[in-house]
């Protein structure tokens, strides 16, 4: 590839110029035309690039609503009622950042759970998990931060919530929680803050590790369904046997996955924006009201999981924080994953049972808690997330031992592919 | 085999949460029954609305010319019988009760009824305007089972009548049972359906006054990326013949 870029360097006209300059020619050889990717891919591969499609939608979108929306406690409800009805194409923008919040979640989630199927996270990728999951948790801040903005009434009363579990933390507790309102309550001065982090620092910080996300991606190569490295069997040229060229073999698959997708995106957007309730909450149309609690709080559905668990737990020598600690415990254990792992091979098509069952439990685990997250609370619901709670964090701790004694079938030297 | 069932049975159960979401959020209220597209019934509601609603209510982010546009009412129409507060078409509708009278008279401001279709749904909106009975203990003379307690008076009781609320005991505790009309009013509760069904469908429209125009577009959205996505399907497939 060295050679290449002498070569193109020293082409003439303007791409020549250029290159002489800078790297075109030769990014473009490494992260597109050059980049070799395994030809076994199946369609769980195209929440990756999805997930790409979604950022871009959910920045430029977001553009176009902050030159229409007002960051204060005063008018922030009414300017998001002026976007919906006065501003050309408002509604479009409003509901194609609001789908887009949950379309984002959505992708990520089924992103990550095929890693989890085909053991992504493995050496040499757990750098390239760790960024990935630094992406999740700025995402789940940029989630947070964007739902306090249209200052509805479900805006107020789930930052308030969220906010106050800082508050838990011994000691220091009310201070943080303090500091990150920058008032005694969810105010003006928050609604502020919110919008600063929300608009640059997180999309700032988000963007950057979405880069290191895919350099780390393109200099360990794409793991694949058969969990076996393609790099091992190179041809005479040093390309990957088993490996096509990004472009254009994935970017056509990629467009029909990313057409497949914007039926289905376009679809909410056009005929169910508020998707029952679920992206766009009913409480949420009452503007934000500090003298009125809704009659259920609970976050948005891609938080439920995790609200689930937090009410699941309960308060213990006179504090809640352990239903805190239980939360963001089960974030932290998915950056341990890579070393959770102890299975001889990666990929689920060559592990035995218990791997199988424990996989398919941790993921009806998650749906279950996401259920049981946006109910009210009752005796029944309380006992199933206990029990899923339980199971989640089993998955996790106990991979550890089930990863070694399961029995794993023999992994093929190259990967498998049916012409198709 | 088992990954492909299993994210079949995913899908499913994902697809199925906005049903339960759904089923959960109207608990057993029947359907409005109102249709957004029915024109000459958003223009009936709009009539409903102005007279009998705006006087108290306000629907701060409506703008009168707007309501004109997309319901086809005309500019000497609109001023002379839907704009009863305001002069300038391009205004919002805001009502004539001042805050410090309506907290005078009723103890609250009537709520701003803009969004009311999109943060109560049109199912308790009817039900709401179906159920005033009446209640010598209260202030107003009526009580209401859908918000008990309400500070709001029975504006429509002229055309729905007066009615009783019948309750059972069960258990101790009261509960309520059916409605019973012991004065007619100027509608017959057919009538008076259709009346409500109106002012409701005026309230979804007004809720999201770009609905039918987003759905009418969006299937032509559809149809384009259907069309998109078989060229993409067919490309994708082209390119991929030589790989073996």
């Amino acid at each position: 590839m060295g050679n290449d870029h002498h070569t193109t360097s020293q082409a003439s006209g303007l791409w020549g110029w250029i290159n002489a300059r800078f790297p075109l020619d030769k990014m473009l050889k490494e992260h597109v035309t050059e980049y070799y990717a395994p030809k076994n891919f199946n369609y769980w591969y195209v929440f990756g690039v999805l997930s790409l499609v979604v950022l871009v939608i959910q920045l430029v979108s977001g553009i176009f609503l902050t030159m229409n929306y007002k960051p204060a406690a005063a008018d922030a409800f009414a300017s998001v009622e002026y976007i919906m009805r006065d501003v050309e194409w408002g509604w479009l923008i409003r509901y194609m950042h609001s789908t887009g919040a949950s379309a984002f979640f959505i992708v990520v989630y089924l992103h990550m759970f095929r890693a989890l199927m085909y053991g992504s996270y493995r050496a040499p990728r757990e750098l390239l998990w760790i960024f990935g999951m630094l992406i999740y948790l700025c995402l789940m801040a940029e989630a947070f931060m964007g739902y306090l903005l249209p200052w509805g009434n479900m805006s107020y009363w789930g930052a308030q919530v969220i906010v106050s579990l800082f508050g838990t933390i011994p000691v220091i507790g009310d201070s943080l929680s303090e500091w990150i309102k920058g008032d005694y309550f969810i105010s003006d001065i928050t609604l502020n803050r919110f919008f600063a982090l929300h608009v640059i620092a997180i999309p700032l910080i988000l963007v950057f590790l979405v880069v290191a996300h895919i350099l780390a991606l393109h200099e360990v190569g794409s793991n694949n369904p058969d969990g076996v490295e393609i790099k091992k069997h190179k041809n005479a040229d040093g390309h990957p046997l088993d490996g096509i060229p990004f472009h254009p073999y994935m970017t056509v698959k990629d467009l029909w996955g990313i057409s497949v997708f914007l039926l289905i995106y376009c679809g909410i957007i056009f005929f169910a924006p508020t998707f029952g309730g679920l992206f766009l909450e009913s409480p949420n149309f009452d503007p934000a009201n500090p003298m009125q609690t809704p009659p259920h709080i609970a976050p948005v559905w891609y938080f439920t999981p995790f609200y689930a668990m937090l009410r699941a737990v309960p308060s213990f020598a006179g504090t809640q924080v352990w239903g805190v600690l239980v939360m963001f415990g089960a974030i932290a254990l998915l950056f341990f994953l890579p070393w959770l792992d102890k299975s001889p091979v990666k990929s689920i098509r060559y592990k035995g049972p218990i791997t199988k069952i424990a996989l398919a439990l941790f993921a009806v685990s998650f749906v279950v808690l996401a259920y049981c997250g946006m109910k009210p609370p009752s005796p029944t619901l309380l006992l199933t997330s206990r029990i899923f709670t339980a199971v989640y964090f089993a998955f996790f701790l106990l991979m550890p031992w089930y990863s070694r004694i399961d029995a794993v079938k023999p992994v093929p030297e190259r990967v498998t592919y049916h012409v198709h | 085999m088992f990954i492909k069932k299993f994210a079949q049975a995913l899908v499913a159960t994902a697809l199925l949460l906005p049903a339960f979401a759904q089923a959960n959020e109207g608990a057993s209220l029947p359907p409005a029954g109102n249709d957004i597209r029915n024109e000459a019934s958003l223009q009936r509601g709009a009539r409903n609305f102005m007279n009998y609603c705006s006087g108290c209510h306000s629907a701060k982010y409506v703008r009168y010319n707007r309501v004109a546009a997309d319901l086809h009412i005309g500019a000497a129409e609109l001023k002379k019988n839907l704009m009863f507060t305001s002069e300038k078409p391009a205004d919002t509708i805001v009502s004539a009760l001042a805050a410090a009278d309506a907290k005078k008279w009723f103890g609250t401001m009537p709520p701003d009824l803009s969004l009311i279709a999109r943060s109560r749904g049109t199912p308790y909106l009817s039900a709401f305007l179906h159920s005033f009975y009446r209640d010598p203990s209260r202030p107003t003379g009526v009580n209401n089972t859908m918000l008990p307690g309400t500070a709001m008076p029975h504006v429509l009781s002229v055309l729905q009548g007066v009615q009783n609320a019948v309750f059972k005991t069960e258990d101790g505790k009261p509960e309520f049972e059916k409605f019973e009309l012991i004065d007619k009013g100027s509608l017959t509760p057919e009538q008076y359906d259709e009346f409500v069904r109106d002012t409701v469908n005026f309230l979804e429209y007004m809720g999201e006054p770009i609905q039918a125009q987003r759905e009418d577009l969006g299937v032509w959205v559809m149809l384009f990326l259907l069309v998109f996505a078989g060229f993409a399907y067919l490309l994708y497939k082209e390119y991929w013949r030589v790989v073996h």
